[in-house]
Order: structure tokens, then sequence, then C-alpha cells
């Protein structure tokens, strides 16, 4: 896993709230390789018309927000299905840090596994950063993951709270298997103690 | 012995899996039964291969496909149409042979949804942690089990280490109190908890549904209830085990039998909720004010009584909700003040890990009985599994519903979401019992109204959205 230390991005607004996974990345695609990427699909119903031409009025096609590489969102981003594809998408388009409201709880955990931020912001301070952006003339967003900040444009700071366990995978690049694989000794004393007290959980026949 | 606070049915399941504890309260949480499917997979078992890893426990682990395999002319997977749907299929085959994790194949009878299978074969019981690589994996929730959706890394986690590092949730009890009036089932008790705390009302939560409502419901309402948990924002549902659970398991094919039985029901006993239990949040509602419901947007909060009409955006204060509101009316093509009733459709689903059981396809059928598919609307029924659908066809249901004019498909996720051939073409309006409206969900451009089996039978009599207690006079 890429490590996340430091980022300064293009952000793009996208201040609709419950933007769900299934808009992220429509499930027709989900049987691609990754090794395909996904960015090319990423928000494909919105971001295209049904022939394959760009909306020009969505955010991601505007001159102003290209090669965004942060994605300033309404409450409840990546709510809906658990696929992680939605983050692969944005990964793979370029997209590192999502600052938002609220999260979806299982796009929040699949985001720390791929390398992707998701920072939560109390609401008016991510108004405040929509409002900003909107104006399309500074759209450059500054993370700080070490320091816990968010650098708007203008030059305002948000401090941003990240799980400490979390953050040091991040800062390390470091996936979660091998962490866990370290703990192969009280896992293996766990099972053995738990399939003495729960014979009835072995699958018979 | 030392005073122990009490604690909440998810409290327990939680303590009794925690393998270890790190300083910042992530836990290493043990996982019981890992159910594994077509689409979320392939890059989990490629991960392993490239870092030469095996699976931990195969015998924990069932494979299945579900979400993107044929409803009609189910044959071996070379003999899949569809160039995607073979590759996955036969993909998972390939993998569940080389990390050698047991697997139900598509021509066997026991093949389904993977969150109807579960319950149904025994394999998910309760007191367990159940994981799967999709969101609605809360639906075990209703055996008392701690079940959740989890990402592609996290099923390549579990199948590493028979484990995931997670912080607990936090407890919120949803009580129905009283009971459900005529004419509406464990589906209208969902809508109408969504409607009331939307779909980010339980981020963050487990939530334990209880009351009076909640325990005269049956397994399969029970299911459908913790199944739409996550459109609630929450990552699981729970209620807890009784008499009508521990009945529902005894004799399934994969639950404990005899001596090991009585065993697992003195534990699975000691699960519930300890009086005086806390809980972060609570929310108590009257079933008697829960009417049939139907959604009128494309969020699952965006839900009415079937007695409602369409919202007038205009009446929103906030500035970002109204623009919401204002894009899903345009999206459904709806105008404000429009009774439910008026709307017109053009397809009819009933199934999906929600509604995909028999007691659902009972109650389709028999609103159906005797009433003819409306002129001009395609209706389906695609059971949740073979043994489903070989009981539905034992009962003779699916006469009754071939004989009105539904189409009687094979067990599939199907029309839930629009992954398989079944799609809804832009601009089809589909009363369906599957759990999100989103736009696209059922194909681009399609427009899902959510609603219970028996309501969308009632649509497919009538043509339009209707109220299924009119049609029963």
């Amino acid at each position: 896993m890429k490590p996340f230390r430091s980022l300064d991005a293009v952000a793009a607004p996208m201040g609709t709230p419950n933007i769900d996974t299934d808009q992220i990345i429509p499930a027709r695609y989900l049987w691609r390789s990754k090794a395909d990427g996904y960015g090319m699909h990423l928000f494909q119903d919105l971001r295209f018309a049904a022939d394959g031409t760009p909306r020009e009025e969505f955010v991601l096609n505007q001159p102003a927000y290209a090669n965004a590489g942060i994605i300033v969102a309404g409450r409840n981003f990546g709510c809906g299905s658990s696929r992680e594809a939605a983050v692969w998408a944005l990964s793979d388009y370029g997209v590192r840090c999502v600052i938002a409201p609220s999260f979806g709880d299982i796009f929040y955990n699949n985001s720390f596994k791929n390398g992707l931020l998701p920072i939560v912001l109390p609401p008016e301070r991510v108004a405040a950063l929509l409002a900003a952006l909107d104006r399309k003339q500074d759209v450059r967003i500054e993370i700080d993951l070490q320091a816990q900040t968010v650098t708007g444009p203008g030059g305002t700071v948000d401090h941003f709270e990240v799980d400490p366990f979390r953050k040091q995978l991040l800062l390390e690049g470091m996936d979660d298997i091998a962490f866990t694989l370290r703990h192969t000794e009280q896992m293996a004393a766990f099972e053995t103690e738990y399939d003495r007290a729960a014979p009835w959980l072995a699958v018979p026949g | 012995m030392p005073e122990t606070k009490p604690r909440t049915l998810f409290d327990k399941i939680w303590d009794s899996h925690v393998v270890e504890r790190l300083p910042d309260g992530t836990c290493i949480l043990y996982i019981d039964r890992h159910l594994v499917h077509e689409v979320t997979s392939p890059q989990a078992f490629e991960g392993l291969r490239m870092a030469g890893r095996k699976v931990r426990r195969p015998d924990a682990t069932i494979a299945v496909a579900d979400h993107n395999i044929p409803t009609v002319g189910r044959r071996d997977p070379a003999g899949i149409k569809e160039e995607d749907s073979r590759i996955q299929v036969q993909t998972l085959e390939a993998n569940v042979a080389e990390f050698g994790v047991p697997y139900i194949p598509i021509m066997d009878k026991r093949q389904g949804i993977v969150h109807i299978i579960g319950p149904e074969l025994g394999i998910s019981l309760p007191g367990m942690t159940i994981v799967c690589g999709d969101s609605h994996t809360s639906t075990h929730g209703a055996l008392g089990a701690l079940a959740f959706g989890i990402g592609t890394s996290e099923v390549e986690h579990v199948l590493a280490t028979q484990s995931l590092l997670q912080k607990p949730a936090k407890n919120m009890l949803i009580q129905v109190e009283g009971s459900l009036p005529f004419g509406t089932s464990a589906k209208d008790m969902v809508l109408a908890i969504i409607g009331r705390i939307g779909t980010a009302g339980g981020t963050g939560h487990v939530i334990e549904y209880a009351g009076e409502a909640v325990r005269a419901l049956d397994m399969a309402g029970r299911m459908t209830v913790c199944n739409m948990s996550i459109e609630a924002g929450a990552r699981a549902g729970l209620i807890a085990p009784d008499e009508t659970t521990f009945a529902y398991v005894k004799g399934r094919p994969h639950a404990p039998k005899g001596e090991a039985f009585e065993q697992a029901v003195a534990y699975w006993r000691t699960l519930p909720s300890d009086p005086g239990a806390s809980y972060d949040t609570r929310v108590v509602l009257n079933g008697a004010d829960i009417a049939p419901m139907v959604t009128w947007g494309t969020s699952p909060e965006a839900v009415v009584p079937i007695t409602g009409t369409v919202p007038d955006p205009a009446n929103e204060p906030d500035a970002e909700k109204r623009a919401q509101l204002q894009r899903m009316v345009e999206y459904m093509a709806l105008t404000p003040g429009q009774k439910m009733t008026d709307l017109p459709i053009d397809v009819v689903f009933i199934g999906s890990c929600t509604n995909g059981r028999i007691e659902d396809i009972r109650a389709a059928a028999e609103v159906m009985r005797g009433r003819k598919v409306a002129p001009g609307v395609q209706a389906m029924v695609v059971p949740g599994s073979g043994l489903v659908k070989e009981q539905a066809e034992q009962e003779g249901l699916h006469r009754i519903l071939l004989e009105a004019g539904f189409e009687w498909r094979d067990p599939c996720c199907s029309m839930c979401l629009g992954m398989n051939p079944d799609k809804l073409t832009p601009g089809q309006r589909c009363a369906s019992t599957s759990n999100r409206n989103f736009e696209g969900r059922q194909g681009p451009g399609g427009r899902t109204h959510l609603v219970s089996p028996a309501m969308a039978a009632a649509a497919a009599a009538t043509g339009r959205l209707a109220d299924v207690r009119e049609l029963g006079r």
C-alpha cells in the first residue's frame, strides 16, 4: 500500500448528500479486474451521458477541477453497497482524500485499506470549503496527515480527528493483514480455547 | 464474584470474540463464519495468491455465486451467455478449488442468495460473528448474530487470518411497541424506521430491534428488518434470540444436533441484553402507527405511507435538502402533491435478500390468487434460493403466480442490483421488494419504489402503486 503523508491537490466540490457507492461505481462494472482500473468509470452515470459523452455540468468535467485529487462532499458520502470498487475507482482516478461531514461506515473503512484518507469535518466547515471551491478561484487544498490538518483555499486551517491506529498504518503504508499476522500466537491460543468452549460451532458433515 | 456491568447483546457477542485488544481500542475480532460470493472475492483471492497466503479456516468459509448469474435457462458456468457473469463464476470456482473452500455450485438446489442460504442451511447461528463482502450481511443479525458487510480488503483479511481489525460500534436500541396493523409487514416496519431515523441515523451503531412488534415477527420478518439496517446507516442489526429463533435453527442441515444443540441453546439463552444495559441511542415507535409504506424518492428515507402524496420540495427550509428533494422529484418523474396510488408502474420485482424467502412468496401469491397481472406490466418472482423455489413449487405457489402472469425465475440477486440481465430500461417505474431505490440501481434511468411483497403484488394486479388493504376488501 502506498503510504499517505501529505497531499496538495485540486479539490472538487460535490455537496450533494448521500452520494452512494452505486453512483460512485455502478454495479455493472464490478466484474472488471482491478488491474484494468476502475477510474474510467468513476461516477459513470453522473459523469457521462448514456452515449458516453461527458456531461459538461458534472464537477469533474469542469476545467477548473481537472485532475482533482481531493473531493469535498456532502453528508453520508459512500453510503450503500459494500463494494470496495468505489474506493478503487476514486484512487484509480487519482483521488486520495475525501472530506465530508459523514461517511457510509463500510466505505470509510475501505478507504483506509487502500491509502485513501476520509476526513470528517463539521458540517459548517465542509459548507465553507464547498462555498470557497465553488468560486473556482483557489481550488487547492493541502492535507497534512501527521499534523492532522486541512489547509483550505485562502489559508483556512482545520484540524481533523483520525484513529491513531489507522493513521499509523497509512503513514507507514502498512497493510492490515501483515499487522494481524504478527499476532498468530494469540490467535492460535484463542482458537484452541474457543473451539473447546463452543463445540457446536464446528460445521457438522 | 466481581460485579459486571450490564451488557447488551452486541457487547456480549463482541466480548466473546476479542482475540486481542490493542491500546487504542482496536480489536482483533474472531470471525465464526465467512460467506463468499463471486463479485467481491476475486481480488481477495488474488491478494492471497500474490502474498503466498492460505485460507486459515476453509471449514468456517462457504462460497456461492449469487449476484450476477442468469435467472432464466440456468446452466453450468461454461454455458452462461454473459461474458462478465461467466468470468466471475468460473473465477470463483477456480479460487475455491485452489484454496479448498467449500462451495455450492450454481446447479445445486441449495444455491441461492448468500443471505438467504446462510440461515436456511443453519450455517448462520445465534451468537456468531458472520461476515460477507456484501452490505446486506446484516440480515443474519435476525438470529442474534453479529453480522456485517465488509469490503474486499477485509474479505482477504478474513480469509488469511479468520479475524478482522475492528473497533466496537455504538449501541442503538429501536423498540417497536404494540402490534403491526392489518396489511402491514416487517418490510413496512423497517421502511417506517428508516423514514424516522434517516439513512445516516444508525451510522457508527449496531441496531438492536426490540419491542412487542419485533418479538411477534417470524424469522423471515426479522431477517427483512435486520437486512435493511444498512439502509439506516448501521452496519449490523440484531434481534435477541428466543424460542422463535431456536425453533427455526433446530434441524437445519449445518445446525448442531442432539446434545450439541442443547448446549448451544443453553448458551444462546445467555445472550439477550441484560436488564439495565445502556444504549447510546434509543428510538421508540408505535407499531399501530405503521401503514403499508412505499418509497417515492431515490433514498430509502424518502418514504411515505401508501395513502400519502409526493412531498413538495418547496416546503423544505434547508437549502441542501431542498435541492436533494428536487433532484429526486425530477429523477422519479413526479409532481409534488401527487397521490402515490396514482402512479402507474411498468415492472414488479419480488425477490432479493430482503424479501426472497418462502413467507414473502406466500404473501405475494395470497394477493395474486384469482387475480391477473395488469396489462402492460412485467412481473417477476425470483426466489431467494433453490430450496425456497422448491418449497414454493411444493405448495403450488408458482402455479398461482404463473397463472396470474408472473415470470417464475431461478434464484439470484437479479433486479435488486441490476448486475445480471434483469434490469430496468431508462424511465421504467418498478414496484420492488428489494432494499435500494438509488438512482440507476435497478438499471440506468430506472425508477424504483420499495414496497413489501404483498404491496408489490397489489401493484402488479392494479398496474399502479396500490394499497393492499383496499384490495383485500
